[in-house]
């Protein structure tokens, strides 16, 4: 086999592995609260001008910086949960999006308000490791790495804590959760923290790898989505291995021909699948 | 223990529970009958805290709880079952009943007391306690325990049992039956009980409590509710 296309096929592998982790805080967040966050790319946006900030103007070290990325954007996480979703909880899904895309419009408005549209770059340079004459980015490996670390967490959260469990009740009947003593709102709120917890692990990881700029969210946004979709909207699982497939077509595809046609080729094959498999590919 | 006075839902233009009154004692077994409609479960869900009353009052020993969110009167002592067994097939049976151990009372126990709890209340009704059993494939009446198991690992002081022997064949019955009450006998649990099969009820509550049309028809001993006219027409069948 070609060699470059090896090298495609690791990429495309690590690629998946940070929007795995992406799907998997969208998905959470759907299939506990029942609402799109339809800002959800945007927000990592905002876990990465944090760390830019932090490491680039107040010289604060990476680790410490990424570790508030991922503090702030768990705060940030209620904060929209408090303000925006709870108010229109119980109004037609229709308002809900409408409510989470207005968040998009606002924060990447905002974004170009504080920072302007320059693309900015916290100058770290990690290494190209080369193994047997196949070149492989060091801020992807740690990227794929933190990715499934991040996954493995959750997934032990979920199973192993009583929090967890209760998030997975509430997932599933969220109508019967209060008689067995479990305050909704509570779960609400924690499932809102973890979700934006996850975007700002997203953001330490991408902040690695690309420029930040207001509108970095449209790069991912619309990928997460169809990836999410793709595994059934909500499955975790589903999601996940969904990621890995979205990412498998986009870097091949990259490889035979370029990135651009990659995508267009990756949401060609979404339609596709949509019209034979409406209810994701998972789907029971 | 519990007094519920001019209790009313209303639905839109629709009465479903009008102006009702009555009163739980202690220790005792209150059966709740009527016919479909008649407003049985929706004073569950009122008492519950799964709706909101539209006036009136309901205590808990002398606290007002009427219109209280259902977690907060769980965590005062009251667990209800459902009529059509609501388990979370996702978590096993352990975890099913685990949980409502956890939060029912908001007392901050650990993980293995949460557990023990859950095995208790497991054993009680008769359902194996071992991690591994998933609530897929389980019969009617394994549901029925486990509805009735996962009330009381939340340590209920008052049980709300709506229709536990729906569903169930005679031998099962009686055994259900009896079950409750040996809670009361035991733990010294106080059941409000809502059924449709009257023979087996009628046997084992101290005091039944007859809705027709959301409103209470009769209030008495079982005996006296089976000879009672109005309950004989709207309930019993005309004859």
């Amino acid at each position: 086999m070609d060699i470059f296309l090896v090298e495609a096929i690791i990429n495309g592998i690590l690629l998946g592995g940070v929007l795995a982790l992406l799907a998997l805080g969208l998905n959470l967040i759907f299939g506990v609260i029942d609402v799109v966050w339809i800002a959800y790319a945007d927000i990592v946006m905002c876990g990465m001008y944090v760390i830019y900030v932090l490491y680039t103007h107040y010289d604060v070290p990476l680790l410490f910086a990424c570790l508030a990325g991922i503090a702030g954007m768990a705060a940030f996480g209620v904060a929209v949960h408090l303000l925006i979703i709870a108010p229109v909880l119980n109004s037609a899904p229709i308002n809900q999006l409408l409510a989470t895309g207005g968040l998009l419009f606002f924060l990447q408005s905002f974004a170009t308000l504080l920072f302007g549209t320059d693309f900015r770059n916290i100058g770290v340079r990690l290494p190209v490791v080369e193994v047997a004459s196949i070149y492989i980015s060091f801020a992807r490996l740690i990227a794929f790495l933190f990715g499934l670390i991040g996954a493995v967490a959750l997934y032990l959260f979920l199973k192993r804590t009583y929090i967890g469990t209760a998030i997975r009740a509430v997932a599933q009947d969220r109508d019967i959760v209060g008689l067995m003593g479990i305050d909704q709102r509570r779960i609400y709120l924690a499932t809102s923290a973890i979700g934006g917890a996850l975007a700002g692990l997203a953001a330490c990881l991408l902040v690695l790898q690309y420029d930040v700029h207001p509108f970095i969210g449209n790069t991912f946004g619309p990928v997460i989505f169809m990836i999410c979709v793709l595994g059934g909207l909500g499955n975790m699982i589903g999601g996940f291995v969904a990621s890995f497939i979205i990412s498998q077509i986009i870097a091949i595809g990259g490889y035979y021909s370029n990135t651009e046609l990659s995508y267009v080729l990756a949401f060609t094959m979404f339609i596709i699948l949509m019209f034979v498999r409406p209810r994701g590919l998972f789907a029971r | 223990m519990l007094v519920v006075e001019g209790l009313s839902k209303r639905f839109g233009g629709f009465l479903a529970v009008d102006r009702i009154s009555f009163e739980v004692r202690q220790g005792e077994i209150l059966g709740l009958i009527g016919p479909n409609g008649s407003g049985k479960t929706t004073t569950f869900n009122l008492i519950a805290g799964n709706l909101r009353p539209t006036a009136g009052s309901i205590r808990l020993d002398g606290a007002e709880i009427g219109g209280l969110p259902a977690y907060a009167i769980c965590h005062r002592g009251i667990a209800r079952t459902f009529q059509i067994p609501r388990p979370f097939h996702k978590l096993s049976l352990l975890e099913n009943v685990a949980l409502a151990a956890f939060y029912g009372e908001m007392k901050g126990i650990s993980r293995a007391e949460a557990e023990r709890r859950a095995r208790q209340a497991l054993d009680l009704v008769g359902l194996p306690s071992d991690p591994s059993t998933r609530t897929a494939g389980l019969g009617a009446a394994a549901l029925k325990k486990l509805e009735l198991a996962r009330a009381l690992a939340t340590r209920p002081r008052l049980l709300l049992a709506d229709e536990s022997l729906g569903g169930l064949d005679a031998a099962e019955m009686e055994q259900a039956a009896d079950l409750l009450g040996s809670l009361r006998s035991r733990m010294g649990i106080t059941i409000i009980w809502v059924e449709h099969i009257m023979g087996v009820l009628m046997r084992i509550v101290d005091r039944v409590i007859v809705l027709d049309h959301g409103e209470k028809i009769f209030e008495g001993a079982p005996a006296q509710a089976a000879v009672d006219p109005r309950v004989v027409e709207v309930y019993l069948g005309k004859t």
